[in-house]
């Protein structure tokens, strides 16, 4: 059974529905006995982060999340799940986030300069940095959906793949069993899917 | 790098597809789930679904194809039709959809737009705008291209992106049908005025239609069609690695 963590952020019809065709049980929950009983829990996310951190820490579940983790059970963090999973974000002041990866969270658009647009919406290609079980029915060169402003920087030792957009974008990060996509595997057709089969048998 | 992106778009009333005839490879060629199971397969970035139901049986059966489709293609959808308050676009996100498209509602009442981009992010709220030249200027049609409102469409363009309309569906009334290419002068025209996603609509008759709207406004970010998929005129599998070939990024 997977929990899908509910704090009132975002669709997760999707997420859920994209489970489920998978044959993967899951629950959308905010309740501390599902996120105990689960073994793994998917935290995803649109929206902005500091009201995202606040409305996550008003759940009261952050602790048992962090007890899960740290008891070594698989987490995914998707788009801003993905960066709420870090130190601390930029995005509209400074915010702190979970603290399970490091590295931080800054705008795009201060980093860019040939004017490619921000947000960035579309498909992109991943690179690999280095082997993960999640990559395991993927391959290098694939695509994936991406919808953010924010990215995370200084987070060299949990890259596993990356995206170009003028920038190094992090596209999965990991560390112990906390995994993070910025994109949104949900929404990537069959390689998203794979991910999410891959993130099953983690 | 990011792709380009190839959009079909299905206009469904009454639970079918409108123009989903002479369509082969398909059992039934009215069925919007199995047109969308064919568009993913052949490859198309993104599936659009118009409601131009008018009866309320009609757009229940709508939110229920969504469903459908939202249950087992996972790619992203956008959905308009009909969208004028905050109550539909939680019916349509509650049902699958991505982002939700907003056309005669915004003209309506501009503050929609600004009100669902606080509710669901920029990314969520597409400005889809119906456009033809009167007296050499660009203006905004309402009611599917029947209404001229007089409005200019380069401002109302700027205005939807200030108000947090996170993409554009620019649809030129001109070109519209006459399978003679995109608009790419209005598209150029609007891409220099705005910096967020824009997806060219209206006037696709060939691959080459679409080689020369990437490379000509390569501000524009995608390209929408509808007959030409639909009648298998143009197949999306062969136009991406046409377009591949010919160097504009795509995701094969």
């Amino acid at each position: 059974m997977i929990a899908i963590i509910d704090y009132g952020v975002g669709n997760l019809f999707s997420l859920s529905s994209s489970l489920s065709y998978l044959g993967m049980e899951n629950i959308i929950t905010g309740r501390e006995a599902d996120i105990i009983a689960a073994d793994r829990i998917i935290l995803p996310g649109v929206g902005a982060f500091g009201d995202a951190a606040d409305k996550l820490n008003q759940t009261g579940l952050v602790k048992v999340i962090k007890q899960q983790v740290s008891g070594g059970k698989p987490m995914l963090g998707i788009c801003l799940g993905m960066q709420l999973l870090f130190d601390r974000s930029y995005e509209y002041g400074d915010h702190r986030g979970l603290g399970l990866i490091h590295g931080e969270i800054h705008g795009l658009s201060d980093d860019l300069t040939t004017g490619l647009k921000v947000p960035q919406i579309g498909w992109n290609s991943l690179k690999f940095k280095r082997n993960h079980p999640i990559l395991k029915y993927v391959k290098d060169g694939d695509y994936v959906y991406y919808v953010h402003s924010y990215y995370a920087k200084h987070c060299e030792e949990s890259l596993v793949a990356v995206s170009q957009y003028e920038v190094e974008v992090p596209g999965i990060v990991a560390s112990g069993s906390v995994v993070g996509t910025q994109f949104h595997p949900e929404k990537s057709g069959a390689v998203g899917l794979a991910m999410l089969k891959a993130f099953g048998e983690m | 790098m990011i792709t380009k992106r190839i959009i079909p778009c299905l206009d469904v009333r009454d639970g079918r597809v409108v123009k989903g005839v002479n369509f082969e490879g398909i059992r039934d060629v009215a069925s919007p789930v199995e047109m969308a199971r064919f568009y993913n397969e052949s490859g198309a970035d993104e599936l659009v679904f118009y409601d131009i139901t008018a009866s309320v049986e009609g757009r229940a059966l709508f939110t229920d194809i969504l469903k459908q489709v939202a249950g087992e293609i996972f790619i992203p959808l956008t959905v308009g039709g009909g969208i004028n308050t905050l109550a539909d676009f939680d019916r349509v996100l509650k049902c699958g959809a991505d982002k939700v498209s907003v056309n005669s509602g915004a003209i309506r009442s501009p503050q929609l737009i600004r009100e669902a981009a606080q509710r669901y992010g920029d990314q969520c709220v597409v400005l889809s705008m119906d456009v033809k030249r009167v007296n050499g200027q660009y203006r905004i049609f309402a009611k599917g291209g029947r209404e001229d409102t007089g409005m200019d469409a380069l401002e109302w363009a700027e205005f939807a992106v200030n108000s947090g309309a996170g993409e554009l569906v620019v649809n030129s009334i001109d070109t519209d049908g006459v399978k003679a290419g995109f608009d790419l002068e209005l598209l150029s025209a609007i891409a220099s005025r705005v910096s967020v996603p824009i997806v060219a609509s209206g006037g696709a008759g060939r691959a080459e239609h679409f080689l020369q709207l990437f490379q000509q406004c390569p501000k524009v970010d995608a390209g929408l069609a509808a007959s030409i998929f639909h009648f298998r005129q143009v197949d999306i599998g062969e136009l991406k690695r046409y377009l591949k070939d010919n160097g504009v990024e795509m995701r094969l």
